[in-house]
């Protein structure tokens, strides 16, 4: 068994944060019913694509974010599709959605709707400002959910523009906090008999970030002082990224540590300047700069491996910066069996990141590749009692 | 009033710096009982704090983040109100008690055996030298489950890596894919988002395994390999090189996906970025309709009309010109005023905001987003709100930031009960303390 195989979520979320989130349930039992319009998921237009050909079967965004889902296409403009909607619904044990606000009570599948068909059945509701405010309606992806609500001020240069993470990584934190939400909403109902119409900003998701979000804002409330943008994180000894033979490594806190930072480099002569053990002169800035003169030096010499294989006998923090290349072919998580393998029809064999954390007990398994789109709308709507041609009227001919 | 949806689930956290603390906040504000055990004699660095009783020059020279106490001042209690600790520790509990002494480490089984889940994120090595493994909680409490955060997981040649979030993000690829793509990438600014996905989805865990616990009986061992946690955040470029073979890198602001026009743009700034005044706004186009609906928002200058930005496609090959041109204008722009007007027209555009600014935002205070909580080391100041609203279970700011030992009388008479004999001798050798034992710095 798996831990969350008795319960059905109803997922009417597109893009990124919803089904990353619902990914999550699906990934440890849930039987996520992944509801599409007939023309399919707006994840399944982004890239990359296999072949660089934008394909609604061949998005690598949508192969990851669906694993373990089940694809069903309802028209919900159409009557048939909403009466669809409502038989799935009195199976589920939590509905999730990411339409603009409004758009759900338009179609008259509001909360009302679901709370009448059960009243301890959650409705979670994902959107980019909330459900209600001035900026309800306004719109967002990652870049300025990241500008407006995470830490993107004081990243880079002090003299450039402030620069964002990587690929769409503010909407899968989102999604991450909202499957926690899901949960609770979960443990509510099946505990307490609570229903909810849940409500997920995903502004507010990241303006109560861990990464140093809320703490640049509380350190403001404080003392009046505003987080500075400055570029690296150096100024220690070692401190910051450094060149190497084939790419960077990044250290942190060297200095707090000297009898590790000389372990690790086998104690050369330099290390022996007594500026370098005074505990104020390792204050001084010139002193710190010819330190890492030297420091460069033994690490121009050393790959990121090398210099990661000595900074980790010494237990010095550090990290080499890998690319893609190095993080496909590196042993040490693919004897972990961090890489699972799908069969997908479309896109052939896929290799990707499996399992998010491993539980010992009721963990997670790789149960189904993404599915095409509306792969199960006849097996899902059949079992829930409807025939072919309301099956045909449900899913706009699509099935 | 209604139960909290954890209501009734208690949980021992033994975690340090940020993934495994914000994890525990996240089922604290759904109702757990999150209690922290801390040692008068041993300090957690970087987490409440850098050290426990830093120098003023410290904090004056840290990073505000970092450095900004209340009125500036170091104080009495630093380890009670570091920026990072206090944006961490709402809605838990704190007793003291020295686990690696003996009667210590009783005191912590007794409180295994009245507990649901112990949560820890430590160095690897640190719960075994203190002898807290899973078979030793599975003896006190034959339900607990026992959720761990080892950086690159308790296999491997890795296992022993020292890491923050920074360094493991590094191996898996994300400070390559990040920052400007004209600058050496030795100028990326640390960052630490895998501690918010490794301690979302460690509350995610604590509760898959909690009602997984309700159905069986059966209580476990959970492993958050936190580097591998991270990949989901990079998912475009692992599949780029799943599917395709590319080996992505840094884009500065551009988008992933290729959709253009997309970037951060100066705006009208009341100072400069040496004093934190300068701003920018971020402005993200897609397709046809939103360039012309940009260009009519911004009074079709002549360029906007240029044949060469008419596609998509134009305007990607055309983006560094396109850029130039928009950050001609909106340098002259206020950025709130812009994002309404180009909002208003359905694109997507806001502030860079400085997190100073968040407090005098319409939007957030229409949804009451702030809280204000009380701590008696520190006075009382508006905090963030919740990550989500739950509308009949609410999360409530019931424990504000929590100071060291707040709930000795709590947890060692309440919870655990022990008897003024034991408490006394507990008090007596320094178990039970509400600050830091002076000969910690």
């Amino acid at each position: 068994m798996q831990a969350l195989d008795d319960l059905t979520i109803l997922d009417l979320s597109q893009h990124i944060a919803g089904p990353y989130a619902t990914r999550l349930l699906a990934d440890f039992g849930a039987d996520v019913i992944k509801v599409e319009p007939p023309g399919g998921d707006v994840a399944r237009q982004l890239g990359p694509f296999q072949g660089g050909e934008p394909h609604p079967e061949k998005s690598g965004t949508f192969f990851y974010l669906n694993c373990n889902k089940r694809s069903v296409v309802l028209d919900l403009k159409t009557a048939a599709g909403r009466d669809a909607l409502r038989v799935l619904a009195a199976n589920a044990d939590l509905v999730v959605e990411s339409f603009a606000p409004g758009t759900l009570e338009r179609l008259g599948i509001g909360y009302e709707f679901f709370r009448g068909i059960n009243p301890a059945l959650p409705l979670i509701s994902i959107s980019n400002f909330g459900q209600t405010g001035p900026y309800r309606d306004y719109k967002l992806n990652d870049l300025t959910l990241y500008a407006f609500a995470g830490e993107m001020y004081s990243m880079g240069e002090t003299d450039r523009e402030p620069v964002k993470m990587a690929g769409t990584a503010a909407l899968f934190e989102s999604g991450a906090a909202s499957a926690v939400a899901m949960m609770g909403a979960i443990f509510s109902s099946k505990r307490h008999g609570i229903g909810q119409h849940v409500d997920i900003s995903l502004a507010e998701t990241h303006f109560g970030g861990v990464d140093r979000r809320h703490a640049t804002a509380i350190a403001f409330q404080f003392s009046g002082r505003k987080t500075l943008r400055l570029a690296s994180h150096g100024g220690g000894m070692p401190g910051g990224i450094y060149p190497c033979a084939d790419g960077y490594v990044d250290f942190t806190n060297g200095g707090l540590y000297p009898d590790r930072v000389a372990d690790m480099l086998n104690y050369p002569e330099w290390m022996d300047d007594p500026r370098y053990s005074d505990p104020f002169q390792r204050m001084d800035p010139a002193v710190i700069e010819e330190w890492n003169g030297n420091f460069i030096g033994w690490c121009i010499e050393r790959t990121k491996r090398e210099v990661w294989d000595e900074a980790r006998r010494a237990k010095v923090l550090c990290g080499p910066m890998f690319t893609m290349d190095d993080l496909f072919t590196d042993t040490h998580f693919r004897d972990r069996g961090f890489w699972a393998k799908a069969s997908h029809p479309a896109l052939g064999e896929v290799e990707f990141p499996g399992r998010p954390l491993i539980m010992q007990r009721g963990g997670w398994e790789l149960r189904r590749a993404a599915p095409l789109l509306g792969e199960h709308t006849a097996q899902v709507l059949s079992a829930a009692g409807l025939d072919a041609a309301a099956i045909a009227a449900a899913s706009g001919g699509a099935a | 009033m209604s139960p909290k949806p954890l209501e009734g689930i208690r949980v021992i956290d033994l975690c340090v710096v940020w993934a495994g603390p914000f994890g525990t906040m996240l089922l604290g504000d759904l109702g757990a009982e999150v209690i922290k055990p801390e040692n008068p004699f041993v300090f957690q660095p970087m987490t409440r704090g850098a050290m426990a009783r830093p120098p003023q020059a410290l904090a004056d020279n840290s990073i505000a983040w970092a450095g900004g106490v209340p009125g500036g001042n170091i104080g009495d209690r630093p380890w009670d109100y570091s920026p990072t600790f206090v944006s961490l520790y709402r809605n838990k509990k704190s007793f003291t008690v020295d686990i690696r002494r003996p009667e210590g480490l009783d005191v912590l089984k007794r409180l295994v055996a009245a507990s649901d889940i112990v949560y820890e994120n430590n160095a690897t090595g640190t719960m075994e030298k203190l002898g807290v493994t899973y078979d030793w909680l599975k003896a006190a409490n034959p339900k607990i489950i026992f959720i761990r955060v080892p950086a690159y997981g308790s296999t491997g040649p890795y296992s022993q890596a020292r890491a923050l979030g920074v360094h493991l993000e590094a191996v898996m690829g994300h400070s390559l894919l990040r920052g400007y793509s004209d600058a050496d990438p030795s100028s990326n600014t640390a960052i630490y988002s895998g501690d918010y996905l490794a301690g979302a989805q460690g509350a995610f865990a604590a509760m898959a395994a909690i009602w997984h616990r309700d159905r069986t009986g059966e209580g476990q061992l959970i492993e958050i390999g936190q580097a591998e946690n991270a990949a989901a955040m990079f998912t475009q470029a692992i599949m780029d090189y799943s599917l395709n073979g590319n080996v992505q890198g840094a884009i500065t602001n551009r988008d992933v996906l290729g959709r253009a026009v997309q970037g951060v743009y100066p705006a009208k700034s009341p100072g400069t970025a040496a004093t934190m005044d300068d701003r920018w706004v971020a402005i993200s186009i897609e397709g046809d309709d939103e360039w012309s609906a940009f260009a009519a928002a911004i009074g079709n200058p002549a360029w906007a009309s240029d044949p060469r930005f008419a596609t998509s496609d134009a305007r990607l090959a055309n983006h560094d010109e396109i850029d130039a041109r928009i950050a001609e204008y909106t340098a002259t722009q206020d950025d709130y005023e812009l994002m309404h007007r180009l909002q208003a027209v359905g694109i997507a555009a806001t502030p860079v905001l400085e997190a100073s600014r968040m407090f005098d935002d319409p939007h957030l205070r229409t949804r009451d987003f702030f809280r204000t909580q009380t701590q008696r080391s520190s006075g009382t100041y508006e905090y963030v709100g919740p990550l989500w609203q739950l509308p009949e279970t609410p999360v409530e700011f019931y424990q504000p930031p929590v100071m060291f030992g707040e709930h000795n009388e709590y947890v060692y008479r309440e919870v655990l009960k022990v008897s003024d004999d034991e408490y006394q001798s507990l008090l007596a050798g320094g178990h039970i303390a509400d600050a830091y034992d002076p000969s910690v710095p």
